[in-house]
């Protein structure tokens, strides 16, 4: 197996890996609340991301339908909460996101480029709109209550997504669908030449990655108690998902998880007192970004190690 | 009967004349430069500040502020096509790339020019009284200030028409337009013409801002709704047609006026459910290409 092979070839990146694995499994043991429900955040942010760059990432197909499938997996919460066990409505939220997906992604078969982007923030949109007219002219009320989680558990919920989204993007990465799609991004009629069934790859994938997004979702409703259509629905967790993960770039793996991870604090140091001077930094990082580093983060590291080794070969 | 009619159909004009203007400056950045300019909105929202700004520091009325923001956003506009973009579409390996790119740019200068707007006015909603006066047109009556909006939007509009069409800069607005590699070769310095339709783009939402900060209420968020609607006009005019946009900023007037007849909550929802029909049945929109 393809993957065995490249796990043991880097005994150092395994042996990183599990030991981050362990400490944040046992964090809540030792650390404050406080880092626990930041650490939440982060996980949440990189699940997004990570689960976006699943589908976006090698297509290049730039959805902005993840806050749709984000708030799916909220309102499945706040609906759901009350009747079924925690594990069955965070498993239904991601399945009503998946379904979303399919749907989405079958309607969207001919669209490239601009108009899959204008359509995708335009379904979210839509769904957003619906909801709040259903909320008020039928429903009476426009927010509702969730049933509230301590948050251990929700962290441990989310380390499970966020462990889960992580081992699928790897293995996608180095699967046979893994390379239909980067051969998607690359040319898609030569894809579709070539023998892939572009459709079938498209929509498969982009329903994948909107499961973690819907699962997401419908944990972190729990911790905010009281949801209404613009908090579920914001914008912003279309738009977040894109711009970590366009900081942190796309080429590796741990890209987004450094864009996300280094937001995420950033949001969390500035947001309370400098909410503006946040916003206004974030735009100016990701202005930067695109102008200077196209590749993101993870394109400047893998730049730097490789200027590495063409000295030392120029050394010795 | 006559009277109701009346109220929807300049109801929907006044609305459609709006959206025509902020929907032209959009068509005009990505029709010609490939810019999707999701800041567009930010654009609106400084014109329609500095057009408030002036009015309640030193009284200067709004449509003498027309003058001031249109051509102060163009030189911002210019500006930042000149150091921004043109450098990322230096940089970017194709067009479609700088489409992705420049897309993603643009949310970066959103973040940007609504945060210090934030920082400056502060997120209070704010508005002025201006030419409230009625005018009654065969019964139906309505504020003068939403009439003098719209005669200001269809003789903005039609001076932008006849500008493209009939003078050499529009003509090379127009040769941009259709192929941007062939016009550069044809002499057209496309730098500059990509630069100064940017800039027209961000006059077209100046003067747009200043004619809604005189009959709606303005906040420094207020950007992205109508960067939404200018979007939607533009896909339904055709990406990248000007007359389009004209014709489908008061068609969709027109509609939302209806709908708000019907119920005001469903505008919203109507703008988006023809967006999305558009763009599964006819992408090119009415006279795209």
């Amino acid at each position: 197996m393809d993957t065995v092979r490249v796990i043991f070839k880097r005994p150092f990146a395994l042996g990183l890996l599990s030991l981050i694995l362990v400490l944040l499994a046992t964090l809540p043991l030792y650390a404050t609340d406080y880092t626990v429900i930041l650490l939440t955040a982060i996980l949440m942010y990189i699940a997004i991301t990570v689960s976006w760059t699943i589908f976006s990432g090698p297509t290049r197909y730039i959805s902005l339908a993840s806050a749709a499938f984000f708030g799916v997996g909220i309102y499945t919460s706040a609906i759901l909460g009350k009747a079924f066990p925690l594990l069955a409505v965070i498993g239904i939220g991601g399945f009503i996101s998946v379904i979303l997906a399919l749907f989405i992604g079958l309607l969207t078969l001919r669209l490239r480029g601009m108009y899959f982007i204008i359509f995708t923030f335009g379904i979210s949109e839509l769904i957003k709109n619906s909801l709040l007219w259903w909320e008020t002219n039928r429903t009476g009320t426009v927010g509702r209550w969730v049933v509230a989680v301590d948050h251990t558990t929700v962290y441990y919920i989310m380390l499970a997504i966020f462990a889960v989204a992580l081992l699928t993007a790897y293995l996608m990465r180095h699967s046979k669908l893994g390379l239909a799609l980067q051969s998607i991004g690359d040319n898609e009629e030569a894809a579709a030449h070539a023998g892939i069934n572009v459709t079938l790859v498209k929509v498969i994938t982009f329903a994948i990655s909107a499961f973690f997004m819907g699962a997401a979702g419908a944990i972190m409703a729990t911790r905010w108690a009281y949801i209404d259509p613009r908090i579920a629905f914001n914008p912003l967790f279309s738009f977040m998902p894109v711009l970590m993960a366009i900081f942190g770039g796309m080429g590796q793996l741990y890209g987004p998880i450094l864009g996300a991870a280094f937001f995420t604090y950033l949001e969390e140091i500035l947001i309370t007192k400098f909410a503006y001077y946040y916003m206004l930094i974030f735009g100016l990082v990701l202005a930067i970004t695109i102008l200077y580093l196209p590749n993101g983060l993870a394109g400047l590291i893998q730049k730097w190690r490789k200027g590495g080794v063409a000295k030392q070969r120029t050394d010795t | 009967m006559l009277v109701t009619a009346l109220d929807i159909v300049i109801g929907g004009l006044i609305m459609g004349g709006i959206y025509a203007l902020i929907a032209v400056g959009l068509s005009l950045q990505y029709g010609v430069g490939r810019v999707l300019n999701v800041s567009h909105g930010e654009f609106i929202m400084v014109g329609a500040f500095i057009t408030y700004s002036l009015y309640a520091l030193f009284g200067i009325s709004p449509l003498i502020s027309l003058v001031i923001c249109g051509p102060f956003l163009f030189i911002i506009g210019f500006a930042i096509h000149r150091t921004f973009f043109q450098y990322l579409r230096n940089t970017s390996e194709s067009l479609d790339a700088f489409e992705g790119s420049s897309l993603l740019a643009s949310f970066g200068l959103l973040f940007i020019i609504q945060n210090i707007a934030l920082l400056i006015w502060k997120a209070n909603v704010r508005g002025y009284i201006y030419l409230t006066t009625s005018v009654s047109i065969l019964g139906a009556v309505f504020p003068a200030n939403r009439l003098t909006a719209l005669l200001f939007a269809v003789v903005i509009s039609l001076a932008f028409y006849i500008f493209l069409r009939s003078t050499r800069l529009g003509k090379a607005i127009r040769a941009a337009a259709e192929d941007s590699s062939v016009a550069g070769l044809l002499g057209v310095n496309i730098h500059r013409v990509l630069a100064i339709c940017f800039g027209l783009g961000a006059l077209m939402a100046g003067f747009a801002g200043a004619l809604i900060s005189m009959i709606y209420e303005i906040q420094p968020t207020m950007g992205m709704q109508y960067t939404i609607i200018a979007l939607i006009v533009v896909v339904l005019g055709g990406l990248g047609s000007i007359t389009g946009s004209l014709i489908g900023g008061f068609i969709l007037g027109l509609i939302g006026s209806i709908v708000t007849y019907i119920d005001p909550g469903l505008s919203l929802i109507a703008y988006y459910v023809i967006f999305i029909l558009l763009l599964l049945v006819r992408p090119r929109g009415i006279l795209g290409r």
